[in-house]
């Protein structure tokens, strides 16, 4: 008991740890709250939230590539659709119609593991040759690369199906699974369990696993000799190597570990959706995890894993629910001008507020950078650098 | 100490090499070009000139783009993503402006030159000030952050550009007035629009003017000087401010007139335009050397062509994954682009 007491005081002055604390009580809580307030209407709550996991996923990879590292990765959305597609191709009937005229099936669980090998296999093959160049010139060739990927798997129509994308993939299955109240249902066993889509619930508990076991191995990385090593590369380079430090190497990694992650977070997403389409993998997905890692605080996990959620409530629950707020807001003002729709003028004020979201999602980049570059939860390192500006290459170089 | 001895003559000591190796590549890439052409004018010479002259004129206009991007990295060292923005914002302005002027379809009369000069000079001044204040609130406080800040604002004032113009006018397609005379020359067989030639002869104009301004006036070379050592630059007595807020007055200028051009040119303009035009024209400013303006201009011709031959004779599906490819090829064999002569590692 003394010893949790410590723990707790040793702790509570720890932004890192509140953080931790309050998503895990959060994401504990989270599906039995949701239901309990919505009266047992919440799973599009819970399947929106397992979303949100996977972009917590590819914020905590992206972190690793873009805070530890320092590299900057435009085009993150490239492997995230390498996974998808993976999973997509590996686990559904599309490869029939392919030139190996046999569908594979693979396992979700054993799919998983290869989206995130071949995701780290394509991020150390683009890295190889890439990672010697500077940090701008590196964050466009990641660019190009981020576009030619989702456009390559479009063009391949007959191993991908093109624009249509791969539908009704395979499900994952596990021998048991335990239901409850938490998904307003019975205290039960299932065997044989399957993860429908319906089942928001079960999702909901296995992209929380994945996202511990990312955590936790993230962790260790960080405090491992590859995370000094990250951290000394990005701070200063050639310091690194002159203390033996193989950078190049040391980057390979961090590309290829942080694209393992997006691997798996899109077997995910295509397992969960049961589709993958090219259409879902542009720069803009890119930039929002790249947004999502900087507001949160770059090179700290948990800000990281907060920036995604923040940003991810944002993009895919306040914004598209807006319209309809601010449609009701005027009708209940009484207001009603504000909803008639004239033609080539006034396009109603659901339209106007769904038309607002390019502006808002840039005033929310251009804001934090001005305001807060070190992000809401930063690594104390990092914000130092921010706010003296030592990472300034060109001073650095001259002397 | 060890490092920059490391790093500063990794250029210099490859650079025989390199150059062997390019010139080679080169040599190789123009048998290659002059075998397919041959092979070409022998099938069908009239569509593969009309597919070259499209080619042409497209790539005028991402060469007008282009040279706002090599500009700002030249001197600031930041891509500015707005800048795709930028171009289409000149197109959604002039459009606006053109009733303003009693300029519409139909007529393509002289009698439209004048008001449509007007137009132009009052659109190219107002997307200037657009990217002038982008410079002024985005990235001036973060000169001297990491590189990845204004980056990341530099995405965001995109954002905000193509949402001010998707707020405007929605997310529709607009129609841009056909101005330019629709007849075609025919020249031994060989049909060439009249368009195109206008189009090529507005960007050749405007290209070979700033040039002259850059390499003549005062402002150009403060900016020269001011991009080649910016501390050295402001001890001489350069203001820096000004001189960056004028690159990107002037940049702006250009991608104004460009997208007045490409309205003109396409007749069809929408708000997301500027993205993928604006990494083309990026693309060409890699291509061409970027911080180098005839590279600039001459990757814009070569992206253009690239893009037009690929579209007649393969597959326009294919033709960002063909731009892009270029695009990572260029910086992974020769980051320093076609005729870049400037050391990549400042």
């Amino acid at each position: 008991m003394t010893r949790l007491r410590e723990f707790v005081r040793e702790n509570a002055r720890n932004p890192n740890a509140i953080a931790y604390a309050v998503m895990a009580v959060g994401a504990v809580s989270f599906p039995g709250i949701a239901q309990f307030a919505t009266g047992g209407n919440a799973d599009y709550l819970v399947s929106l939230a397992a979303d949100g996991g996977v972009f917590v996923l590819l914020a905590i990879g992206l972190n690793v590539v873009v805070g530890f590292a320092g590299l900057l990765d435009l085009g993150y959305a490239a492997f995230f659709a390498i996974g998808s597609y993976t999973y997509g191709m590996l686990a559904s009937e599309q490869l029939i119609s392919s030139p190996i005229h046999h569908a594979l099936h693979v396992p979700f669980w054993i799919a998983l593991v290869l989206g995130m090998f071949i995701a780290a296999g394509a991020g150390a093959l683009l890295g190889a040759p890439t990672l010697r160049l500077r940090g701008d010139y590196l964050a466009i060739v990641t660019l190009g690369f981020g576009e030619i990927v989702p456009r390559f798997f479009r063009n391949m129509k007959d191993w991908t199906s093109g624009v249509n994308g791969i539908s009704a993939l395979d499900v994952p299955t596990l021998p048991f699974w335990i239901t409850g109240p938490w998904a307003n249902t019975q205290l039960a066993i299932d065997q044989n369990f399957r993860f429908v889509s319906f089942n928001a619930t079960a999702w909901y508990v296995l992209i929380i696993i994945l996202v511990v076991a990312s955590v936790f191995g993230v962790n260790n990385l960080y405090r491992s000799r590859l995370g000094r090593a990250w951290m000394a590369v990005r701070e200063d380079e050639t310091a690194a190597a002159a203390m033996g430090v193989n950078t190049v190497n040391t980057k390979l990694l961090a590309f290829a570990i942080g694209a393992s992650f997006s691997g798996f977070a899109g077997a995910f997403y295509g397992a969960k959706l049961s589709l993958v389409s090219p259409d879902s993998f542009g720069f803009i997905v890119s930039i929002t995890i790249l947004s999502m890692v900087v507001l949160g605080g770059m090179g700290n996990i948990p800000g990281a894993m907060v920036g995604a959620l923040l940003l991810y409530w944002v993009l895919y629950k306040f914004l598209p629910d807006a319209p309809q707020q601010a449609a009701a807001l005027a009708d209940n003002l009484g207001l009603h001008g504000l909803n008639t729709v004239v033609p080539n003028g006034w396009p109603g004020i659901a339209e106007f507020v769904s038309r607002l979201k390019f502006i808002l999602f840039g005033l929310i980049l251009v804001s934090i950078m001005l305001l807060r570059p070190q992000g809401m939860l930063p690594s104390r390192l990092r914000s130092q650098e921010l706010k003296r500006g030592v990472h300034d290459e060109s001073a650095v170089v001259t002397t | 100490m060890i490092g920059a001895l490391a790093r500063t003559p990794a250029t210099l000591r490859n650079f025989g090499n390199s150059q062997r190796a390019t010139l080679a590549g080169l040599l190789i890439v123009a048998v290659a070009v002059v075998l397919t052409i041959q092979h070409v004018l022998q099938h069908d010479p009239s569509y593969f000139f009309q597919i070259l002259t499209i080619g042409i004129a497209d790539g005028s206009i991402y060469a007008l783009i282009a040279l706002g991007y090599t500009m700002v990295y030249g001197i600031i060292e930041l891509i500015n993503f707005a800048h795709g923005d930028v171009f289409t914002l000149g197109a959604f302005i002039s459009l606006a402006l053109f009733p303003v002027f009693g300029i519409a379809e139909g007529g393509t009369g002289y009698g439209y030159v004048l008001p449509l000069l007007a137009v132009a000079v009052i659109t190219m001044g107002l997307v200037a000030v657009v990217n002038v204040a982008i410079e002024r609130v985005a990235y001036r406080p973060l000169r001297h952050a990491p590189r990845l800040a204004p980056l990341i604002t530099a995405i965001g004032m995109s954002s905000i550009l193509e949402g001010a113009m998707y707020l405007w006018k929605g997310p529709f397609n607009l129609h841009y007035p056909d101005l330019l005379p629709i007849t075609r020359l025919n020249i031994n067989g060989v049909s060439i629009g009249v368009k195109d030639l206008i189009v090529l002869t507005m960007a050749i104009v405007l290209v070979v003017a700033f040039t002259l301004f850059i390499n003549l006036s005062k402002l150009g070379k403060a900016m020269r000087a001011t991009a080649q050592d910016r501390d050295a630059a402001q001890l001489m007595g350069i203001d820096i401010n000004r001189t960056i807020a004028a690159t990107f007055f002037i940049g702006a200028v250009l991608a104004g007139a460009g997208g007045i051009i490409y309205g003109l040119y396409i007749n069809n303009v929408d708000f997301s335009l500027g993205f993928i035009t604006g990494l083309f024209a990026f693309t060409a400013a890699v291509f061409g050397g970027i911080g180098n303006i005839p590279g600039a201009a001459i990757g814009g011709l070569l992206i253009g062509v690239i893009a037009a031959f690929n579209n007649g004779y393969f597959d326009s599906a294919w033709t960002e994954i063909v731009i892009f490819g270029i695009l990572i090829a260029t910086l992974v064999f020769r980051p320093t682009g076609l005729l870049g002569m400037r050391v990549p590692e400042k």
